[in-house]
Parts: C-alpha cells; structure tokens; sequence
C-alpha cells in the first residue's frame, strides 16, 4: 500500500478518526472524492501528516481557497512595475514575496535595489507611510473575505488621518462563486466541501447553503486544528452515508450562520464585487472586489499610472487543473522536477499553502 | 572635535585608528597575546590536533533582547569549535564599521565580546579594523576565526550516527529566531522572550564526560532543527525521527509562530545543541546536561531508525507523521 | 486561505487595543469588533480581532502547543 496507515492517533484525534472510518466503512465505497477549499487547510493536513490517518480510499483535494495560488501573473507583473518606480515603497505579506511574474519577482526586485518591505499587517504599511510621507507606500492587497476587511479598515484610517502617500494593488477575492465554478464543471466530479473555517468567521456558514440545496452536495466549515479537521472529515462522511447534505459547521468556536456583520459592512464600504480572473479558474463573475469610486483615490494601479496586464500561463505549468482539484501535485508534468520550492513555475508550488509546496515539502508518502 | 561617532579616518591607520585600538579596544579585550599588536599573534599551542573555524555576523538589529552581534560572535564561533568537541583557546575578531556609528555602539558591543570571552575563557589573540563609507555597511559586521584544540580520541561527526541511536536537545528551540525577529520593522511584538545565545563548551565537556561515546552535536542556528536534523540524516544516510509533542518550545516562540504562520522547527537557536548518541548513554548524558546551567531544558526528542535513509520525519502531535524538508528561504510572516 | 490565532484582549481605547497570546503582546485593530471589551477572548488576523472566542478555546488551543510546561512537570524538559 502506498502510505503506511498509523493507527496511534493521539488521544484528540481518536474519536474523530475512528468516526471516520466508520462512516467511511458505511458508504461501502471504493473512493470518495472530497475538496478541501481553503490552502490553510491544505497545510495543516499536511502539516499534521493527517493523510497518514486517512481511510485509504478517502481522496481529498486542493481548492482554490490560496490567495497566491489564485492571483493571476498579471497581478504579479503590476506589483513588480510599482515597486520599480523610484519613490515607491512596496509593502506585502510575506506569502506574495517569491511568487512568479512573467519576468521577475518581488524578491528578484529587491535584491536588483527596488523598495520592497515585507509587513505582518496591512497597518504596518500605513504606520511606514505615516512616518516617511516623501515616500509613496503601496501595499499588495490580496486575500479572501478575512482579509480584505482590515485592508477597508486600514483604508479608512488613513482617510481619517489624511495620509496622502498610501496606496494599495487590490486583488481580493471572495466565496462561494469559485466553488459555483467547479460545481458546474463537468471535469471535476466533487462528493463534499470542507469549507474555509476564516473566511466564514466573516461571511457566515449561510454563504454555501445553495451547494447542497442546488447540487445536492454536503458542507462542512471546519476549523484549522487537526482534531477539527478530522472532525470536519467525519461528519462529511457521516452526511454521505446517511444520504443527507446541508451546511453544518464544525468550527462553533468561531463561526455562526451570520458571521461578523461589522466586519463585512466595512469591507463593503470601501469595496464593490466584481467580476476577478482566477489562475486555473479564468474570469469569475461578481468573485473579487474593488475600490469603490469614493475611494478610487487609493487605487495604485490609477495613482501611478500601471495596468494590470493580462497573464499568460507558464508553458508546461498544470496549476489550474490542480487548483480545480482536477489533478494531484505529483501528477503534474513539471511537479518536483523542474518545478520545486526553489525554482516555482505557478504559485501552487511558491506559496507555502499551494498544494503543490505542502505536497512536496510534506506530503511524500513515508513507509 | 570629536563627534562621538566612527569618521572614516579611524579606518585610514593614522592617530584616530591607534587611538580607536589602544584606547578603545586592547583595555577591553587585553591579554599576553594581543598586548604586542604585532602583525600576527604567536600561540603557544601544544602538539594536539588543532580546530579552527570562521564565521561572519550581520545581524539585525545589532542589539537584540539578551543579546547583541559582539556576544553572538564569540558564542557562535565558539559553539562551532566545542561542536567538534575541541576546547576553544583563540578568536580573531575583525570589525567593519560603517562611518557614522556612534562610538558609544560600538563600546557596547566590545563590553559584549569581552564578557562572552570571559565567559568561555578564550582570548581575543588579534583583530582587524576596517570602516566603509555611510551606507556601505548596516552599522558594523563582524569577522572572527576560532582555533581550539581537539584532545586525543574525540572524533564527533554524524558519520557516527547509527539506528538505535538517540537524539537530543539540550534546551528550548527557536528562542533567537524570534527574539530578533520581534524587534524587526513591520512585524514588531513585545516578549519577555530573549535570544538563550551562550557559549556552549562547558555543556559539551559536561556531556563527553557523562556520554564518551556521543556520535556528533551541532547548534541548530540557521533553518533551525529541520535543518540540523536533516544534516545529520542526509550525512549519515540514516533516518532520525522526532517526535512533536517531546520538543521542547517556549510558550513565547510557540505564541509568535502561530500568529506569524512559522514553523519553529524551522527557527534558529544560538544556545543548544542538538545531540545524537547511543541509546545506553542517553539517560547519563541527559542527568549531566540537566545539572548544568545552559541544560535545565534538556529533554530526549527522537531517536535515530534505519528507514527512511537520509530523511528526517516528524511523528506528529496528532499521531499522523510526514517528512521534514529543508528550509527553502527567507523565514516570513504569512497571512495565509 | 487566512491563518487567524485565538488571543486575549488585554486593553481597549477606542478602535485600537492590545492583545496577548502565549507571553507574546502586540497592537491590534478593533474597528471590526467594535465591542470586544478588555478580557475577552477573540480571534486575531493580520493585525485585526475579527470575531469573539470563548475562554475555553483559547485554553484548549495554547494547551495543545504549549507542550513546554507539561514536559517540564513531567520532569522532561
């Protein structure tokens, strides 16, 4: 057999995987087919070595839910041109650091002498814009639902404080339109979703709740701990062998059927959906968001004059059909080959959460 | 007028390089050796097999919480010697400083050296001063070189390592990592956390003496101990398995991982060993590292299996277990 | 997708605050849970609280990584 399946799961997990061996056991399945949305989650199974606990025949792939995974090269290139302009001084997360354009990098910039600061917090972008106004800070905003809301925020503080030099590279996006997208691809066969657990501390569990109504699928919100990714599994499993499907929600800790309506409301005071290209997914309706004319006045891409281009995919480079859950890392041609963590072709293999980098970093089978 | 500050002509070997060394420098650091300022220092070495290492500090901020690049330099250098179970005897120490930094640092950093010196007994034989234009360096960075002498009989290498074998930590791991890491731009946060740098050749004479036969031992400084431990794997072609839930990590460093989406596997550490030795030893070599000061936190981690060959694994605190990869690059706060 | 970590809100003043998670204390953003009060527990994201936990699953979270106190009660560590 492939990977050795361990059956000392620690106390924590026990239950949970007994549940879902159970479950499994009562489908009287060779293979199901699960997706787990989120790249956070794609990273804790990983992590965790969940696989290892896995019944054998439970096949559970990556979803778009990684934000560098999804940003188009486009993206890439626009940031790569602001942080090239002299008085830019271009702020990001750490995730978006080493992840591909269609000629270079952020760190490929930086070392070449352009202005590139990693922050933990979009307000750090702002404090350094604050304390250094002959620059023109620009932060790269990307991230989902959880995070575009301290961006608003952030937004909004430095129109209270009338800080003049900040700027931001939106490229958010937002759920559930991408999983509508997979649903209605016939290529990709999905049995059950194991939905975002932060993402939905934000929007609410009600977001998913056409899935099973529409397709007839189970939803479960997990959160982020390996017992609760267990869990989460189990009762999938458990919706499965009883023939029901309905959202329900693991994560009690932190989600609820509304979620943070402040939070939301901030989001949707400073951004307006639209419709976003996804790396793998193509143009989405109504799945990003951007500045609402109020605000247009923070859009970086207007203030310096730079277009986002639009992004070839690298020759050879499978990320979209992994990202559709159409394909598993090591299937991919390039995978582990000329594609590795130290020489990324898409950004499956460059964020820390693609599926392709927890794959290859952890997930090879050990006997 | 003296601004209080390095000017480049105490790079230019006039009056002010002169004043700079035997005003500032030999009064902290002053012994037989270096008193002469000769070209090179003469040692009287006895004819045991010598070690000699070398190592370049640019950390920063130069001063970090429990620490700054002067006591980091002399512990780095000699943690590397002591890892090949030499006794360390002579530094060299070369300083870059960047025109423009204030006199008063760079005292600061001198104090550091010569307590860590002290310390761990070495001495500082000679040194070299170089200052670079405003811009050209971040402050100061430091050179150094090490010389120790290996007694007869040590022959640490993870060439030893074999299955059965057992691995420990002598401490907590990732405390450095994140005590920089607190003070720098765009991510700051405040801890009680400080940097555990020490000079570590007592600990390993201490273990040597409890443990002769240990295999090998190294301070899992960059990459941390995904890195040290896949070294010792990949060298000796064995398979070293860690289990999770017995590594033993500060709340502080597991604290600030968590929030910045860090592995602290994967943290530096400038003040333990990792150490491999046979099973029959390892509860004397753990009973002498928990008695010494720089052990309190000594703690068994894994053991040393013949499959995988040359891969580290981590059995998992859930029960689940995977491989350990190298780090790849910069250690970044993520968000996702 | 969003690595978010349960803390504890340790002083407010208006839409900025402090947290404290595990000996580590940062500033945090509130303007997206406006009424999280000092002593709560909630959840922090790049800088910002954006839903309140209870106390329990702040315990049972650093619990599980905070191995370091068990190990050294067990005499381990």
């Amino acid at each position: 057999r492939p990977e050795a399946v361990s059956r000392d799961a620690a106390p924590a997990a026990a239950p949970a995987v007994a549940a879902m061996h159970r479950h499994f056991a009562a489908l009287g399945r060779k293979q199901v087919r699960l997706m787990e949305v989120c790249g956070t989650h794609t990273m804790a199974i990983y992590r965790h070595g969940l696989r290892s606990l896995f019944p054998a025949g439970l096949e559970l792939t990556s979803g778009p839910g990684c934000p560098v995974c999804v940003t188009p090269t486009g993206v890439i290139d626009a940031a790569i041109r602001l942080a090239r302009i002299p008085e830019v001084t271009l702020c990001t997360f750490g995730d978006m650091l080493r992840v591909p354009g269609s000629t270079s990098s952020l760190d490929a910039e930086r070392a070449a002498g352009a202005s590139v600061r990693v922050c933990y917090s979009s307000l750090d972008a702002l404090d350094i814009a604050r304390a250094q106004p002959d620059r023109q800070v620009v932060f790269a905003g990307v991230g989902f639902e959880t995070t575009a809301p301290t961006m608003a925020a952030t937004i909004l503080s430095a129109e209270e404080e009338n800080i003049a030099n900040f700027s931001a590279l939106v490229s958010y996006k937002t759920m559930p339109q991408p999983m509508r997208a997979l649903l209605q691809d016939q290529t990709v066969s999905l049995e059950g979703f194991l939905c975002p657990g932060h993402v939905s501390v934000v929007t609410g569990s009600q977001i998913y709740e056409f899935i099973p109504a529409e397709f007839g699928i189970p939803c479960v919100v997990a959160g982020f701990e390996p017992h609760e990714i267990l869990e989460g599994l189990a009762m999938l499993l458990s919706q499965l062998a009883e023939g029901r499907a309905e959202v329900e929600i693991q994560y009690k800790a932190a989600v609820v059927r509304e979620g943070n309506p402040t939070a939301r409301a901030v989001m949707n005071q400073v951004f307006e959906p639209v419709d976003a290209e996804w790396r793998g997914l193509g143009v989405i309706a109504g799945s990003g968001l951007a500045l609402r004319s109020d605000y247009v006045k923070y859009d970086a891409c207007a203030r310096f004059g730079v277009s986002i281009p639009d992004s070839p995919p690298h020759p050879g480079c499978s990320c979209g059909d992994v990202l559709r859950g159409a394909m598993r890392p090591e299937e991919c041609p390039l995978f582990g080959a000329a594609c590795t963590p130290e020489t990324p072709f898409g950004p499956c293999m460059v964020s820390s959460e693609g599926a392709c980098a927890a794959h290859h970093k952890y997930g090879v089978a050990i006997t | 007028m003296n601004s209080g500050r390095i000017l480049l002509a105490h790079g230019g070997g006039g009056v002010l390089m002169h004043r700079l060394i035997t005003e500032r420098i030999v009064p902290k650091l002053g012994n037989p050796a270096l008193a002469p300022l000769l070209d090179s220092a003469i040692l009287n070495i006895s004819k045991t097999r010598l070690a000699l290492t070398t190592d370049s500090f640019v950390v920063k901020p130069i001063f970090f919480p429990g620490g700054d690049i002067g006591r980091l330099a002399v512990c780095g250098t000699i943690n590397d010697l002591a890892a090949v179970g030499a006794v360390p005897r002579f530094l060299t120490l070369a300083l870059i400083l960047e025109e423009g930094l204030p006199l008063e640092v760079l005292d600061r950093v001198l104090d550091g050296i010569a307590a860590a010196a002290s310390e761990a007994d070495v001495i500082v034989a000679t040194g070299d001063t170089k200052v670079v234009e405003r811009g050209a360096a971040d402050g100061m960075y430091i050179n150094t070189a090490g010389i120790g002498e290996v007694p007869a009989g040590r022959n640490l290498s993870p060439k030893n390592i074999q299955p059965g074998d057992v691995v420990l930590t002598t401490g907590t791991l990732g405390d450095h990592g994140i005590a920089v890491m607190s003070r720098r731009e765009g991510i700051e946060f405040t801890t009680e956390l400080v940097s555990d740098v020490a000079p570590l050749a007592s600990v390993m004479e201490a273990m040597m003496a409890a443990a002769p036969s240990v295999r090998c031992l190294r301070d899992p400084t960059r990459g941390g101990a995904a890195m040290t431990l896949g070294d010792f794997a990949r060298e000796s072609g064995t398979a070293v398995w860690i289990e999770e839930a017995r590594v033993p990590i500060r709340p502080e460093v597991a604290g600030a991982c968590e929030m910045l989406g860090i592995d602290p596997l994967y943290v530096a550490s400038e003040g333990k060993y990792l150490v491999v030795c046979p099973g029959d030893e390892s509860e004397a070599a753990l009973a002498a590292l928990r008695s010494h000061p720089l052990g309190r936190h000594a703690a068994r981690i894994g053991e040393v299996r013949a499959a995988p060959a040359g891969k580290l694994v981590l059995s998992t605190r859930i029960g689940g277990r995977r491989l350990v990869e190298m780090p790849h690059g910069e250690m970044l706060p993520r968000i996702c | 997708m969003c690595l978010a970590v349960p803390v504890k809100l340790v002083s407010k003043d208006g839409a900025r605050g402090e947290i404290e998670l595990s000996g580590v204390r940062r500033r945090a953003d509130l303007r997206l849970l406006p009424d999280a009060a000092p002593g709560q527990y909630v959840l922090f994201h790049a800088g910002f609280a954006i839903q309140v936990v209870d106390e329990t699953y702040y315990r049972e979270y650093w619990q599980l990584r905070n191995q370091f106190e068990e190990l050294k009660r067990a005499g381990q560590a």
